[in-house]
């Protein structure tokens, strides 16, 4: 991995194809500094009046700061409970005999591939009835679980890759099961961990529809829901106050995908030799 | 510690993989469970271990019966065919493993690391990760590994298949070395007969889940009990060819020979079919009983030279001559074969 070149060529040509996400994300960040004419493309003077939403209340919308926390919360809530359960059960469905397990895979996998919005209004009956309705923790609750199939899935295909020698090993030295699989299984899959923790965040920070039906009132508002608040609200047409809510929505995960886009890619590579 | 298998049988489903199965190793014994691919050593050894349950059948450490205890209670040092290091630690940490889980202190734990690291010549590798060693070195960890707690019983399963011929050479007196210093009575698992019969006290040959015979290596080579035994034991291979009794004689088509006294004295009745089998080092130039064929093969070893001679039947006799070459291929020639070292075989195959 180490001698890895440089392709000019193909650097070229990439930025090239890319050109048009990395020019609209550079306007997006100009314009949200600038004052602008609704007439003209081009900038006419700088300003920070479009941030005004970090110091002071937008009236009607609450607090940004209150959705961050809200949005943080949720996505590492939700990650730590899809890195726990996934990698628990795809333990389980990778090494353990049990009853069901081949049907309990299939519907694992059904459950993957089923449109979740077609579920929000059983979810939302069901919330009300448990009282979880408009709740950080009924929608952390919902969307963790929308993410758990997948998750199973991924963590399972690592575990498979892990060779049942090194479990018999662990067994004969005098390890429990238990032992076996936190000491000498798991951290084989840490590749595998670390990307379904990335991912599941990234999926956790971006996600809209579960929020906005589930937990609509400002104070448990995510960032999403946030910035279409804005953006529907018919007596504010404040479009680099959007940009600069959109900016400020999006650069965590930009600065964050930066630092873990390597670990990232192994999910897509099914396991790991060391 | 002694080990005894009494009537041990393991089936798989509706398959029984081994039945009724009796062993007994004596205490800082080394056995070899060997035999053919699926003949049920490796079950056998994971039995012992405690990885497979018993189907039937009870299993003594010494005069403690492990039959049902799990695999953390029985004291059993396992060396895998793939080494199963813990790619994650160090080798230190490898070795030390089985200590820690045991809570033993870190003082004890890192003396008795470097103790069983120095028997096997490895300290200057307990930095190192699984991944940056040899196979050599790998193996060595392994046994390492399984011998630092001081097993009562070391099972390796084909410890040497997955080094390299120079290696495997190295390897199998280390072992045996390795083994004598420890005194821990052991059991190798393995297809290669070579392995067992120069690392091993005794050998067990198994095959379809029975014990065909105990032996030691000499006993297994010279006095085989049956005619599966015989042709498993012994590189270049034994020959077989079938015939019948007549007249005190072996006869079969371009063939034809006395039956020496003790065979004709007792086992053998006129027109019974018998079958015998010449090792290849029994069928020489100036041996006194006459046989004549064609060479068909020639290989040379260097020390030494095969030949397959074969005869007016069709039958191919091996012969191994470490002279120089005397014949070239298509030569009819006349060689002999000692009578007495040859083996006889009943119709069921089992020896006379």
């Amino acid at each position: 991995m180490d001698d890895r070149k440089t392709n000019w060529p193909l650097t070229l040509f990439l930025l090239i194809v890319s050109a048009p996400i990395l020019i609209m994300y550079v306007w997006l960040f100009i314009d949200s500094v600038s004052e602008i004419n609704i007439e003209s493309i081009w900038p006419e003077k700088f300003t920070l009046r479009n941030w005004r939403f970090l110091t002071e209340e937008i009236p009607g919308h609450g607090s940004v700061w209150t959705a961050t926390l809200n949005t943080t919360i949720f996505a590492t809530s939700v990650v730590a409970i899809v890195v726990v359960l996934s990698s628990t059960a795809g333990y389980a469905l990778s090494r353990l005999k049990f009853p069901f397990r081949a049907p309990f895979l299939g519907i694992v996998l059904l459950l993957h591939s089923f449109p979740s919005v077609t579920l929000i209004i059983s979810i939302f009956l069901m919330l009300r009835m448990i009282g979880l309705y408009d709740t950080l923790v009924g929608v952390i609750l919902v969307k963790a679980a929308l993410e758990l199939p997948f998750g199973i899935w991924i963590m399972k295909g690592f575990y498979d890759t892990v060779p049942w020698e090194i479990e018999m090993a662990g067994l004969q030295d005098g390890a429990s099961r238990f032992q076996v699989w936190y000491k000498l299984v798991l951290p084989q899959i840490m590749p595998g961990v670390a990307a379904l923790a990335i991912f599941s965040f990234m999926a956790g920070w971006s996600e809209f529809v579960l929020p906005l039906i589930l937990a609509p009132s400002s104070d448990t508002r995510l960032l999403s829901v946030y910035l279409a608040g804005l953006i529907i609200d018919d007596y504010l047409s404040d479009f680099g106050l959007f940009k600069a809510v959109g900016l400020f929505y999006v650069v965590p995960v930009m600065i964050f995908y930066l630092f873990t886009q390597d670990k990232l890619m192994n999910i897509y590579g099914g396991g790991t030799k060391g | 510690m002694e080990i005894r298998l009494e009537k041990f049988s393991k089936s798989f489903g509706p398959v029984n993989a081994i039945e009724d199965m009796d062993l007994a190793i004596g205490d800082g014994e080394m056995i070899a469970l060997l035999g053919p691919s699926g003949c049920g050593k490796t079950t056998t050894l994971y039995a012992i271990c405690g990885l497979h349950r018993v189907s039937a059948g009870r299993i003594w450490f010494g005069d403690r019966e492990v039959t049902h205890l799990v695999p953390q209670e029985r004291k059993v040092g396992v060396v895998f065919q793939s080494f199963a290091l813990y790619p994650h630690l160090s080798t230190f940490e490898n070795i030390a493993f089985p200590l820690q889980i045991r809570k033993e202190s870190n003082a004890d734990i890192e003396r008795k690391v470097k103790d069983i690291a120095n028997t096997l010549h490895i300290e200057e590798l307990l930095g190192r990760r699984p991944g940056q060693l040899s196979g050599g070195q790998q193996q060595r960890v392994a046994l390492a590994r399984a011998l630092v707690r001081r097993p009562d019983v070391l099972l390796m399963d084909e410890p040497l298949a997955n080094l390299d011929a120079g290696l495997r050479l190295e390897m199998r007196s280390e072992i045996r070395r390795i083994q004598r210093e420890s005194g821990c009575t052991s059991i190798l698992v393995t297809h290669d007969q070579v392995e067992a019969m120069s690392m091993c006290d005794r050998i067990a040959l198994m095959h379809k889940g029975k014990i065909q015979q105990i032996g030691t290596p000499d006993e297994m080579y010279h006095q085989p009990k049956n005619k599966f035994i015989a042709g498993f034991i012994g590189n270049p291979p034994i020959s077989f060819a079938d015939g019948v009794v007549e007249d005190g004689r072996f006869v079969a088509q371009g063939l034809s020979f006395e039956l020496p006294d003790q065979i004709k004295g007792a086992s053998v009745s006129a027109g019974q079919k018998i079958a015998i089998g010449v090792r290849p080092e029994y069928l020489q130039p100036d041996f006194a009983t006459a046989i004549e064929g064609e060479v068909t093969f020639i290989e040379s070893q260097g020390r030494e030279i095969l030949y397959d001679l074969k005869l007016g039947g069709g039958q191919i006799f091996r012969s191994i001559q470490s002279s120089e070459q005397t014949c070239k291929l298509g030569d009819q020639i006349h060689w002999g074969i000692d009578v007495n070292s040859v083996f006889f075989f009943d119709e069921q195959g089992v020896r006379l």
